[in-house]
């Protein structure tokens, strides 16, 4: 028998203090009733970074998407070696870097042109969002949907399958990933590719994936197997099953609207980690490579060439760091939005 | 045991929790024994009180008739049929008819669904469709317990205590059922909601005809609720009686030392009736006392006590359906019984 005292019986449960405020404020009628989705979403409405962050975000996903349009409106690509095309001395000097000031911004080239290929960085870099959005988003939907299966089958579960999922959880948690990932990733491309053979874009996409979710869902099913442990406890999971629920409609009936903070938090904190991770790959010449767009692989030429011309390196720095930087503070304010009691 | 053909029969009822150790391989190394060996039955429309103190095995037992917990040992029917190791889909007929009122009304209401959803739920789990619709049934149910139909969509943290309770026994009655196991149903709440609760489960048992099983250790809200009173202690009834006879006339000595420490209400020139206190602590489960788990308590314990266990039997002097498990019954007539009112609110 646990002892009643309300602020212990429901940790994830919403409280209001939006509702108790907007009772003086004018408009509300007295009868009107939210549920915690829509108090949560009013906290976060009121919350200026957490909009300010949402909107830099939408804005990232809505020129990813519409990658191919901008660049047909622009009317270039980011495979065309301008530079190169262009006769010596127009775009590129003879040691390859941009003559024009700035890394050659100007009207045709609004972020400049790359040195020594001479491709254009606006699409190129519109690109290179694309695919590292279209990875990170994808292993952030797979880590999601395993580590919450993973994790409430274990939590609800117990005993022995508890027991054993919660050793494999320990053992991806402890692996050295990154080391991992290096050491491995040529292993794995031998296994489908022949040494002589080029390994397309969407077979390094495809690995990067698989291998970044496989290291990815045991965070995300540790939290929720702690979540469930708690919540499958409580009366009115009881209360279902006296009622005669299957297991199932506990899970997805009872347990699970009551889960959707802790995933949605995590999720949104997981996927900039991707976008990091992917382009730290691609840095180290694992993930995505040349001539495939990328953020990571936009770096890396950039590296090779900052001390000369620090345009090139600015455009895919910057814009990653706006990214993630905002990314991080709409968890964080999703977060506050849906769990005000935990105060910071 | 006075009706021949009881709702609910119950027969050496048994429940151990095991106790796991050990490194590296876990084993069993011993058992809270929780219950042991329960022995009662419910009449159709009855109301039978448990009471005793924390950790003598009442919501154990609540939980073991609502079959949330699987029995060691004993048998528990229902209306003739075995219902002691049925699975969900055998339970499933039965589900209806037997149903649960929690303790905490913070922590049984799912806090992510509406009021209508929390009601409606049970109807829709067992495909029940009433004349008029869910919708009507529920809001019916929200008016019979007291609350407005217009909280259809609320959320229950938009209530209070003792409206969440209500809401609890809303959705324990949208089955009709027959049985209500209720497990403490207004301890987690105020005095002053206290009244309001067991008087609308009072109402209900009257109007609907709902057999009930009342944990408590409010001796006087069993009182003024349960036709029948079972006293528990360590896991078993010490003693099982109607209402009447068990507080005017109680024969087991921990009964007698259960009553005398209710508290009462009295004038200064009032002499204060006597107080039986017990000495130290209940026993562990773990490693329950040989004989009279009362012993190490009992101020008339003999050595017989400490070889034979009492059996549950109607002693000299008890009225038919009074059951005491002791070997040195009290017989005074000076029951050091508290002058109760019939309202809770002033006893609490």
């Amino acid at each position: 028998m646990t002892p009643p005292t309300p602020s212990a019986a429901a940790p994830l449960e919403v409280t209001d203090e939006t509702v108790e405020k907007s009772i003086t404020s004018p408009a509300p009628k007295a009868t009107e009733s939210r549920s915690p989705g829509q108090l949560a979403w009013r906290r976060f409405k009121r919350d200026r970074t957490g909009f300010t962050s949402a909107c830099i975000v939408i804005f990232f996903f809505v020129i990813a998407i519409t990658a191919p349009l901008i660049a047909k409106l622009y009317g270039k690509n980011p495979y065309t070696q301008y530079g190169q095309d262009a006769p010596i001395g127009t775009l590129l000097n003879d040691a390859g870097f941009p003559i024009k000031p700035n890394g050659g911004i100007d009207g045709d080239f609004w972020f400049g042109v790359e040195p020594s290929m001479g491709r254009d960085v606006f699409t190129f870099l519109l690109y290179g969002i694309r695919t590292s959005l279209m990875i990170a988003t994808v292993t952030t939907i797979l880590v999601t949907v395993i580590g919450v299966v993973v994790g409430i089958t274990a939590g609800y579960l117990g005993g022995r399958t508890d027991y054993f999922v919660s050793r494999v959880i320990d053992i991806v948690l402890s692996f050295p990933s990154t080391l991992f990932f290096i050491a491995f990733t040529p292993v794995v491309y031998g296994l489908f590719y022949a040494a002589d053979e080029e390994i397309p874009a969407w077979a390094r996409g495809v690995c990067l994936i698989v291998l970044l979710t496989a290291f990815g869902w045991a965070s995300i099913a540790r939290l929720l197997r702690g979540q469930v442990l708690a919540l499958r406890e409580r009366e009115f999971v009881e209360a279902a099953k006296v009622t005669g629920a299957s297991p199932a409609r506990i899970i997805f009936k009872e347990l699970l609207p009551n889960l959707w903070t802790p995933i949605l938090i995590q999720s949104t904190l997981a996927l900039p980690a991707f976008v990091t991770a992917e382009a730290g790959l691609a840095f180290l010449g694992v993930g995505i490579q040349d001539p495939t767009p990328d953020w990571g692989v936009m770096i890396q030429r950039g590296a090779q060439f900052y001390t000369d011309d620090i345009t090139f390196m600015i455009f895919p720095g910057v814009s990653m760091i706006i990214f993630v930087l905002a990314f991080n503070l709409l968890g964080d304010s999703v977060r506050d939005a849906l769990d005000p009691k935990s105060k910071r | 045991m006075s009706n021949a053909n009881p709702l609910l029969d119950v027969s050496g009822l048994t429940k151990h929790f095991p106790i796991k150790g050990g490194f590296p391989i876990r084993r069993t190394v011993g058992a809270v024994q929780a219950v042991d060996g329960l022995d009662f039955s419910v009449a159709e429309g009855e109301s039978l009180g448990l009471v005793g103190e924390s950790g003598c095995g009442k919501s154990t037992t609540g939980r073991l008739i609502t079959r949330l917990l699987e029995p060691t040992g004993g048998k528990i029917s229902y209306r003739g049929k075995d219902i002691t190791h049925a699975g969900r889909k055998q339970l499933a007929p039965i589900r209806s008819e037997i149903q649960m009122i929690f303790q905490d009304p913070y922590a049984s209401l799912n806090p992510r669904q509406t009021v209508g959803k929390i009601i409606s739920g049970p109807m829709e789990i067992n495909g029940i469709e009433p004349t008029g619709g869910r919708e009507k049934r529920v809001r019916e149910l929200l008016e019979i317990v007291g609350l407005n139909p217009e909280h259809y969509n609320r959320f229950p943290h938009e209530f209070s205590g003792g409206q969440r309770q209500r809401i609890g026994v809303a959705r324990a009655l949208a089955l009709e059922p027959k049985l209500i196991v209720a497990d403490e149903p207004v301890s987690a709440l105020d005095v002053s909601i206290q009244a309001q609760v067991v008087n609308l489960l009072q109402q209900v048992q009257k109007d609907l005809g709902i057999a009930f099983v009342f944990i408590a250790h409010d001796l006087a809200i069993v009182r003024h609720f349960s036709q029948r009173v079972a006293v528990m202690y360590l896991g078993k009834i010490v003693e099982i009686a109607d209402r009447d006879d068990l507080y005017g006339n109680p024969r087991h000595p921990y009964t007698r030392a259960l009553l005398s420490a209710v508290p009462e209400a009295t004038a200064d020139d009032v002499p204060a009736r006597e107080r039986i206190l017990l000495k130290g602590d209940v026993p562990s489960p773990i490693n329950p006392p040989s004989g009279c788990r009362f012993r190490t308590r009992c101020w008339k314990a003999t050595d017989k006590c400490a070889s034979e266990a009492p059996p549950l039997v109607q002693v000299e002097g008890n009225k038919p359906g009074h059951l005491t498990a002791c070997h040195y019954p009290e017989t005074d007539g000076t029951v050091p019984a508290p002058r109760l009112s019939k309202d809770p609110q002033a006893a609490a």
